[in-house]
């Protein structure tokens, strides 16, 4: 499974890790949706940090889609919502 | 739906509609790449115009450094010359200085991760981009318009994340640095300004202005003292007495030290 963290990149993670990080995004979303910024960062940090550790970077040079993707490191809850909304934060 | 699903979704829509757009698909590629080599401009301007800004705090940083340590020695000097209001105006100003300081470093190490995360994004880019173009000419050479399709969709993968990924880390890094160039500015105009003084020291500021003042009318007391004592001591003697009343003391011939010597003489003077 191919997973992007915005700004830094992808990594490829073993299928083996899928359930820890759906409990993690499962309290990242609920702190996104209950628009709860003290929450969202450390949920957030968490995400990461299990992205990072998990996964291999993907070469530089490989064109592959990711099956997830997560917010940068330092996105404010009100970037993740904008970006969820749609209402164009990916330019083009 | 998880986030990081539906986040995936929403790049991957943006890749299909590009798709959509194209009659012959095999355009899609050239134009794409036409966009990818633009991007990895707009990316490596970013990383230099985010060097730009870190140099310049830099700069600013070692001014204010600089500006901290002469009214520290200010503040020294004048206690000397036992003017503790002086010496409290100059710390307070320093510690004013270095509360601008400490936030410029803030600000450095923030622009300093800034710069190294897009310049690893260029590098990324730039192998993908290579990578898509050695794609791009294969499919072209080899492939129909109906047979590219699929190729196309293979071959945009990826990138067209990556683009997006990056576009945004660029706007951000943008935000980041016009954000520190209005901050930049303010401490430009407020060295400028002399409200931090010249960093050069050419210009004497206030506080240098009153204890060189001080120091040249506690000269001319000193001065005076001397010739009180050789007109009440006789012109003779006057010299041997000076030169004994110092030795005790050794080297210490700073001012602070020397009205000691010669209490009796400073309150007739009518000191300012």
């Amino acid at each position: 499974m191919i997973v992007r963290i915005m700004g830094e990149g992808q990594f490829e993670i073993d299928d083996s890790r899928l359930q820890d990080l759906n409990a993690l995004d499962d309290a990242l979303t609920a702190a996104v949706e209950a628009g709860d910024d003290a929450r969202f960062r450390p949920a957030l940090a968490a995400l990461l940090d299990a992205v990072r550790q998990a996964g291999t970077p993907v070469a530089d040079d490989a064109l592959v889609d990711s099956d997830l993707v997560l917010p940068y490191t330092d996105a404010h809850i009100d970037d993740v919502r904008a970006m969820l909304s749609g209402e164009g934060l990916i330019p083009g | 739906m998880g986030i990081l699903q539906r986040m995936s979704m929403i790049f991957r829509a943006k890749a299909d509609r590009a798709l959509d757009r194209a009659e012959d698909p095999r355009e899609t590629l050239d134009y794409s790449y036409k966009k990818q080599l633009e991007l990895l401009q707009k990316v490596r301007r970013g990383v230099a115009d985010v060097a730009t800004s870190r140099k310049r705090i830099e700069v600013q940083m070692s001014q204010l450094s600089g500006q901290g340590a002469k009214l520290q020695e200010q503040a020294q000097r004048a206690l000397g010359l036992g003017r503790e209001d002086l010496a409290r105006e100059a710390l307070t100003r320093r510690s004013a200085l270095e509360t601008q300081i400490s936030d410029l470093q803030v600000q450095h190490a923030n622009l300093q991760g800034e710069e190294e995360k897009l310049t690893l994004a260029a590098q990324r880019l730039q192998a993908k981009v290579e990578s898509f173009r050695t794609k791009k000419e294969t499919i072209k050479a080899s492939y129909t318009a109906a047979e590219a399709q699929t190729r196309i969709g293979e071959a945009f993968s990826g990138i067209s994340e990556e683009m997006s990924d990056v576009g945004m880390a660029v706007q951000r890094a943008e935000d980041k640095t016009a954000a520190m160039q209005a901050r930049a500015g303010a401490i430009d105009e407020l060295l400028a300004s002399g409200a931090l003084d010249d960093p050069t020291g050419t210009a004497k500021d206030d506080i240098t202005a009153e204890l060189d003042r001080l120091a040249s009318t506690s000269d001319v007391e000193l001065e005076l003292a001397r010739m009180k004592q050789e007109i009440t001591a006789g012109p003779a003697e006057a010299p041997r007495q000076i030169e004994g009343e110092a030795q005790p003391t050794g080297e210490q011939e700073s001012p602070q030290t020397q009205p000691q010597t010669q209490p009796q003489v400073q309150p007739e003077e009518g000191r300012p």
